[in-house]
């Protein structure tokens, strides 16, 4: 089956301009084939970018990309209930809900499930694909067993699954903005210090390890995911799309990589190679994907 | 949902152990949370929770005593391994619980379609946290209450219960994670147990206590160091949400996420039962009986109280948090957030 490459929201808060010069980039030169965009951390955040997005929208189109609205992962206050239900009512575009209220608004149409809404397995996949759900884009902390009985019930009942193979994992979400709390604000006395730190802001530990990244109420891990060495496992388990989550990096030179390695132009070694050499300021990790601390590099079995 | 004035909210209670749910039930508890020994609950600690025929009996006592039993079925089961959450439904089932408090989506709509007639509740582990997310929940799978997350203010509660079509339950005392509950793999990244999916956190074979040659004591969880204490000061367990660490903006070592600290929303409990709660959740399931008594008694006296148009009595609560500090956590003030 033919593997197709995606890109994920951006989680970061990169200004207005960034953001619209990246995705210029990604449409003239990236090879991934959907790009989900808006904003799924903060809805403080949205105001900045909300005016770019038709743009940006038509821009990524125009180059052949397809265009998926990624909803809001925490839903408490007003204005973040009605984002959620207003872009259930896109009339042009498919959505990705990242949030159990997306859930109830989305009953009935086609929608996609983001990587924050908890799909653990084949029962509650079954459950959201007869409820509209089409697209399935699972858990960081999967292991490969349970993405492979995933992937075979979602090729029975016709819909997709698609796992993030680069980038940092989302660990945790929290209704507090640790971002904020770092500078000794509250979330809604920010004064978005989170732009401050393009690539998240690093927590090391007190034996100075690298450890998590704090990107508002979202940590991440420190280490970037990455399952460039095992494209042909993905390929061969049923998995149909492959996520990239952007960094503050050559985003276009990770997903060339990848590109390569899914068309068979280089084969596992020189993929993780060639991603290395990207100067990346973060180790690599696959340890979800086999079952063990997510932090880990499990080496590829010759 | 229209509520009468002052009705009497139920009092749940930990119970970890057969003989902490009969010291629950004796110290007063409306209903006690339990869970089978194995990974379809969240508090998957060995020498925790109930065999079969423990649970049995639990049941039994609970219900000679006019005391309700909920099982807990709150975490995730990863695909090809869904048998084991329907043998825990079945088994609870069978032997005669009042309710399930459940999580997952697929879990959920076994139990309702296969247990129509017995109570389903909406575990914490399931994020709700907005009328719409409850009410999904509530329409597609027949829940009668939701636990909600530690997350909402007391003036959101109060909004939340005039649009939502079931009972809410709130937590009010004891351990406080930081991170909303269903949706934290850090755990996971450190160890390759999930909390999601094995029902752990921060689990003891993983924990370390390393004494350095100044007596200081450094917290581990996994290779990382969490925390650290000076000679003489207690050693708080480590759990992530709650370790020390270095970030750019902080010239020395901070909690980053939250003080180790304790709920406990006694002193809101007036406001809490203005607002609609109908059941308040003591955290616990891991805590010894004197715990448990201690806690089950003093809340028995505070709710009482408080139905009878008095302040609760507190100063003894406060003595029973984890290194004698507390918080209201997020449920007086947004500035939490």
């Amino acid at each position: 089956m033919a593997l197709a490459l995606t890109l994920g929201p951006i989680p970061y808060h990169w200004s207005a301009e960034e953001k619209r010069d990246f995705y210029a980039r990604i449409a003239d030169e990236a090879p991934v084939e959907v790009v989900y965009v808006g904003e799924v951390i903060c809805s403080k955040r949205s105001p900045f970018f909300d005016r770019e997005l038709p743009e940006v929208i038509e821009r990524l189109e125009r180059a052949g990309k397809k265009v998926v609205l990624a909803s809001l992962a925490e839903v408490i206050l007003k204005r973040e209930r009605a984002m959620t239900a207003a872009l259930i009512e896109s009339p042009d575009h498919e959505i990705e809900i990242n949030n159990n209220a997306g859930l109830f608004h989305a009953r009935g149409r086609q929608h996609r499930i983001g990587p924050l809404i908890n799909v653990y397995n084949e029962h509650t996949l079954r459950f959201l694909a007869a409820r509209g759900a089409t697209h399935f884009t699972l858990p960081a902390e999967l292991p490969r067993e349970a993405v492979a009985v995933l992937a075979a019930a979602a090729r029975d009942i016709g819909v997709g699954i698609e796992v993030q193979v680069f980038g940092r994992a989302s660990l945790a979400l929290s209704a507090r903005c640790y971002h904020a709390r770092a500078y000794g604000r509250s979330k809604d006395n920010c004064q978005f210090v989170c732009e401050e730190h393009p690539d998240g802001m690093p927590l090391k530990t007190l034996a100075g390890a690298d450890f998590l990244v704090i990107n508002g109420i979202q940590t991440l891990s420190a280490g970037y995911v990455s399952l460039v060495d095992r494209i042909d496992e993905l390929r061969a388990i049923g998995v149909g799309h492959c996520r990239l989550m952007p960094q503050r990096i050559d985003m276009v030179g990770v997903a060339a990589v990848f590109a390569q390695r899914i068309g068979g132009a280089i084969g596992p070694d020189e993929a993780a190679a060639r991603l290395l050499a990207l100067d990346l300021p973060a180790p690599l990790a696959n340890g979800f994907w086999h079952g063990v601390a997510g932090e880990r590099r499990v080496a590829a079995v010759p | 949902m229209n509520r009468p004035a002052k009705k009497r909210p139920e009092l749940v209670c930990p119970a970890g152990t057969p003989a902490a749910l009969r010291t629950a039930v004796e110290a007063g508890a409306d209903a006690v949370y339990c869970g089978f020994q194995n990974a379809t609950n969240a508090r998957n600690f060995p020498g925790l929770n109930f065999t079969p025929d423990e649970m049995a009996g639990a049941i039994a006592h609970a219900h000679a005593a006019g005391t309700r039993v909920l099982l807990a079925v709150n975490t995730f089961p990863p695909a090809g391994k869904f048998g084991l959450w329907q043998e825990a439904v079945d088994l609870g089932a069978e032997l005669g619980v009042d309710a399930f408090i459940l999580a997952d989506i697929g879990v959920a709509d076994y139990a309702a379609r296969v247990h129509p007639g017995i109570r389903r509740h909406l575990s914490v582990q399931a994020a709700a946290s907005s009328p719409e997310a409850i009410r999904y929940f509530v329409e597609e799978f027949g829940i009668r209450r939701v636990v909600l997350p530690r997350i909402l203010t007391v003036g959101e509660i109060r909004a939340l219960a005039d649009e939502i079509p079931c009972e809410i339950e709130t937590f009010i005392f004891g351990n406080h994670g930081l991170m909303i509950e269903g949706r934290c793999s850090l755990t996971n990244y450190v160890t390759g147990l999930s909390t999601n999916m094995d029902g752990v956190c921060s689990p003891a074979a993983e924990v370390r206590y390393d004494t350095g040659v100044d007596g200081c004591v450094s917290t581990r969880l996994g290779p990382h160091i969490i925390d650290r204490f000076a000679p003489g000061e207690q050693a708080g367990y480590p759990t992530i949400c709650k370790g020390r660490y270095f970030a750019p903006a902080r010239g020395e070592a901070y909690y980053a996420f939250e003080e180790p600290v304790s709920l406990n929303l006694a002193p809101l409990l007036p406001e809490l039962i203005a607002a609609g709660v109908d059941a308040f959740k003591i955290e616990g399931r891991q805590r010894s009986r004197a715990y448990v008594r201690a806690v089950v008694a003093a809340f028995r006296k505070a709710i009482d109280a408080t139905l009878a148009g008095g302040r609760p009595e507190l100063a003894e609560l406060v003595a029973l948090t984890e290194g004698q500090r507390q918080t209201e956590g997020a449920a007086r003030t947004k500035r939490w957030r």
